[in-house]
């Protein structure tokens, strides 16, 4: 028969979001951070972060090659995990562990679980932790900002203003939303962050329940157990130091390793707040954004057999 | 007043503009009827006619099966030539009534009512079974059936379903346009037969015209109101309907009329002023035929019967060949492998692209993005039940309350991994309702 025409269930349209392209706004979106993270720390970022994006992308290519399955790397995770891991190592780490990195991201903590959607944490954060554990000392050495140096200061700096914070020393709080201060590449300067989220938020890639309660729980918590009262400055220290702005907007949204139910997310996001500050406030390292969130993605599974909505029309609701 | 809307929903790209503006064109088949005995849900009706016998005009040829079934009759006069199973748009074959069309048309006398307001209820009710009007949005359902709820007086909503959300499709826009003294005058029979309720046409605000047409017309009627409604896929859904007309809101096991509404597309409330008013059985329907592959998309008012491949010569043939032809919408429609398939009932368009959406992406894994959860109107969680029904896990299914999904297929729209979420539901769906009946 000649007149033979496709036939499938319906429906028989698709939008024109792709993986891909959602892969893509988050890149566009981290640019703000990563830019900034070059412009304070020099070519030593930017070679940082081109390497570890590389090591991701070959990573990934290598296994699919090995293990016979279809190539995956055009879907532009890789170098998401690539330039978030590197957005959150400090620029004068060895080049060799950010190569490490990138690989154990993408083999061990992605690949080995299945690949893009099966893995159960973070794969960048799996792989920070993984070198914070493995070379603790060059991945807890910060340098100096461009802004201090410039301040006459030396371009090895021992303390970020959360380590600071924690000993008890003032710090600057305008220097910390700026990012003019020592931390990893792209966690300094909370303004790019934010423009990166705002722009994420506009286009409908990630929504404000995870962020927005990760953030509000971690403020309430810090009030309450900081030890500081109401002093709104140590609060605003606290949110604009470390990690927990890039945690909250790019990490803890992970599509793969967050929540899928609308009252998950929530819950996800208060577990988020409050163990951020138990690890920053009673452990004993001033940063706890990392373990944070990929303890917390080991509790998705459960958040969400708590979390199953209620359908429209079940439980007289209006 | 506020728009009527719902949570979730999507916003496809609707392709109305390639029909909204041609008027509704009467044209007379000239190949075979074919009158599928099934048309509806329900017992499938029982032939009235064998081979041999001349049939006219608006005869009926079939007899309703049972209680929840309707009567067909016939939309042309000739002899019936066969009746044997035939291809039908769901792709099986179903016994049908096939009528070798004399082309003359010879009709029967259909004796209009003067003043419907003497009528009695049962009266009513009998004219519009008699009729054999089914649910002309796409379900069938007889809607005398519809009609009948157990406590007539607990209905205090009568909706039009005037929201026509499915892209592409302008029958019911030309049809409120054009006829809507039909329409009105239709709902004002519907109302006859529950005293408690006001009839509310809910309205899609993509369709202002008629908004402003019907508003103006709907003044000096009391009991009928016009509700815009927010332009979104699935408003017309009949449960996002209520709820956006009403604030009540149902689940699976609950019928419209346990929320105190009866829905009724337009044409469906055509069909009854034909019956009641005008004494015509349903022999007609407006069809959009419509697509970049037909030479000119318009919109037809269409004898029930007449074959696909006919349709498409109405619009003028296609200018390409078509990748898919689908009847009804892209979002719910049929796709169908061929055209030798007869309009019934319930055939709202056909459309014929000349790409296949579906075949130019290849479904990858799932990202968890949430996405359909966002824009399920069901507010259930589609990638997880996808998930339940490819492991064939039916507890699970249930347990995240899988056949609350209306098959909207907006969760399979958004999928950015372009899933076949919707597809799975579906099917998974379809085997726990027959397990359950097993039991």
């Amino acid at each position: 028969m000649s007149d033979l025409y496709n036939v499938s269930s319906s429906p028989h349209v698709r939008s024109k979001d792709t993986t891909s392209r959602i892969m893509l706004y988050v890149l566009i979106a981290l640019l703000p951070a990563a830019l900034f993270g070059i412009y304070n720390f020099g070519f030593r970022a930017l070679l940082l972060i081109v390497l570890t994006i590389a090591s991701c992308i070959v990573s990934e290519y290598l296994f699919n090659l090995v293990t016979k399955r279809k190539q995956t790397i055009y879907d532009l995770s890789a170098v998401v995990t690539g330039l978030l891991l590197a957005l959150n190592l400090p620029p004068t780490l060895p080049w060799w562990m950010a190569i490490l990195g990138g690989a154990f991201a993408i083999v061990v903590v992605k690949c080995l679980f299945g690949g893009l959607g099966q893995n159960f944490m973070n794969p960048a954060l799996g792989a920070r932790c993984f070198l914070l554990l493995s070379f603790t000392g060059p991945m807890t050495t910060f340098a100096n900002s461009r802004y201090y140096i410039s301040q006459g200061m030396d371009a090895v700096s021992s303390a970020t203003p959360l380590a600071a914070l924690k000993a008890g020393q003032g710090v600057n709080t305008m220097d910390m939303l700026i990012g003019r201060i020592p931390g990893t590449i792209g966690e300094t300067s909370v303004i790019a962050i934010l423009i990166g989220a705002i722009f994420l938020i506009l286009m409908g890639v990630i929504d404000l329940r995870i962020p927005g309660t990760y953030i509000v729980t971690f403020v309430i918590f810090v009030l309450l157990f900081g030890g500081h009262g109401f002093d709104w400055n140590y609060v605003v220290a606290q949110l604009c130091g470390g990690g927990i702005m890039l945690g909250a907007f790019f990490m803890a949204t992970d599509y793969v390793t967050s929540p899928i139910t609308p009252m998950g997310k929530i819950i996800f996001g208060i577990v988020l707040g409050i163990l951020t500050g138990i690890f920053r406030i009673f452990g004993a390292s001033a940063e706890g954004v990392s373990y944070a969130i990929i303890f917390s993605n080991l509790l998705v599974p459960l958040i969400e057999r708590i979390s199953i909505p209620r359908p429209f029309g079940k439980g007289g609701e209006r | 007043m506020g728009l009527g809307t719902f949570k979730g929903g999507i916003h496809p790209y609707d392709g109305k503009e390639l029909s909204k503006d041609k008027p509704i064109q009467e044209v007379l088949p000239k190949g075979d009827m074919v009158y599928p005995l099934s048309q509806h849900i329900g017992a499938p009706a029982t032939p009235l006619v064998a081979v041999g016998d001349t049939v006219l005009k608006g005869q009926k040829i079939a007899e309703a099966g049972g209680f929840v079934s309707a009567p067909i009759y016939a939309s042309a006069s000739g002899t019936v030539k066969a009746i044997e199973p035939r291809r039908v748009v769901v792709g099986d074959m179903v016994n049908s009534i096939v009528v070798e069309n004399d082309g003359e048309f010879r009709s029967v006398e259909f004796t209009p009512v003067e003043d419907v307001a003497t009528l009695s209820k049962e009266e009513i009710i009998g004219k519009i079974k008699e009729a054999g009007i089914v649910g002309m949005g796409g379900a069938g359902f007889p809607t005398h059936v519809k009609l009948s709820p157990k406590e007539p007086e607990k209905i205090d909503y009568v909706i039009a379903n005037c929201a026509e959300c499915e892209p592409y499709l302008t029958s019911d826009y030309r049809r409120m346009l054009e006829e809507p003294e039909k329409l009105i005058g239709g709902m004002k029979i519907v109302l006859q037969l529950f005293d408690n309720a006001r009839g509310v046409l809910g309205i899609e605000d993509n369709k202002p015209d008629c908004i402003k047409l019907l508003t103006e017309l709907c003044k000096d009627e009391p009991r009928i109101e016009v509700m815009a409604l927010k332009t979104k896929y699935p408003q017309g859904s009949e449960r996002q309907l209520i709820y956006a007309v009403s604030g009540r809101a149902i689940n699976a096991s609950m019928l419209p009329a346990d929320a105190g509404c009866i829905v009724d597309n337009v044409d469906t409330l055509v069909a009854v002023y034909n019956a009641v008013k005008l004494g015509k059985p349903l022999m007609h329907r407006i069809v959009t035929i419509t697509g970049n592959a037909v030479k000119e998309p318009a919109n037809y008012s269409v004898c029930i019967g007449t074959n696909f491949s006919e349709l498409v010569e109405m619009a003028g043939g296609f200018t390409v060949q078509p990748r898919k032809v689908i009847s009804g919408g892209p979002m719910m429609g049929f796709a169908m492998f061929h055209l030798d398939i007869p309009t019934t009932k319930t055939t709202s368009a056909l459309l014929c692209l000349t790409e296949d959406e579906v075949a130019q992406y290849e479904p990858s894994a799932c990202i968890n993005c949430a996405r359909c959860v966002e824009v399920c109107p069901s507010r259930i969680v589609p990638s997880r039940l996808a998930d339940y029904s490819e492991n064939q896990q039916e507890d699970l299914f249930e347990k995240w309350n899988g056949l609350e999904c209306i098959e909207c297929g907006s969760c399979s729209f958004i999928c950015p991994a372009k899933r076949q979420l919707a597809q799975a539901i579906k099917s998974m769906k379809k085997t726990v309702l027959a397990n359950k009946r097993k039991k």
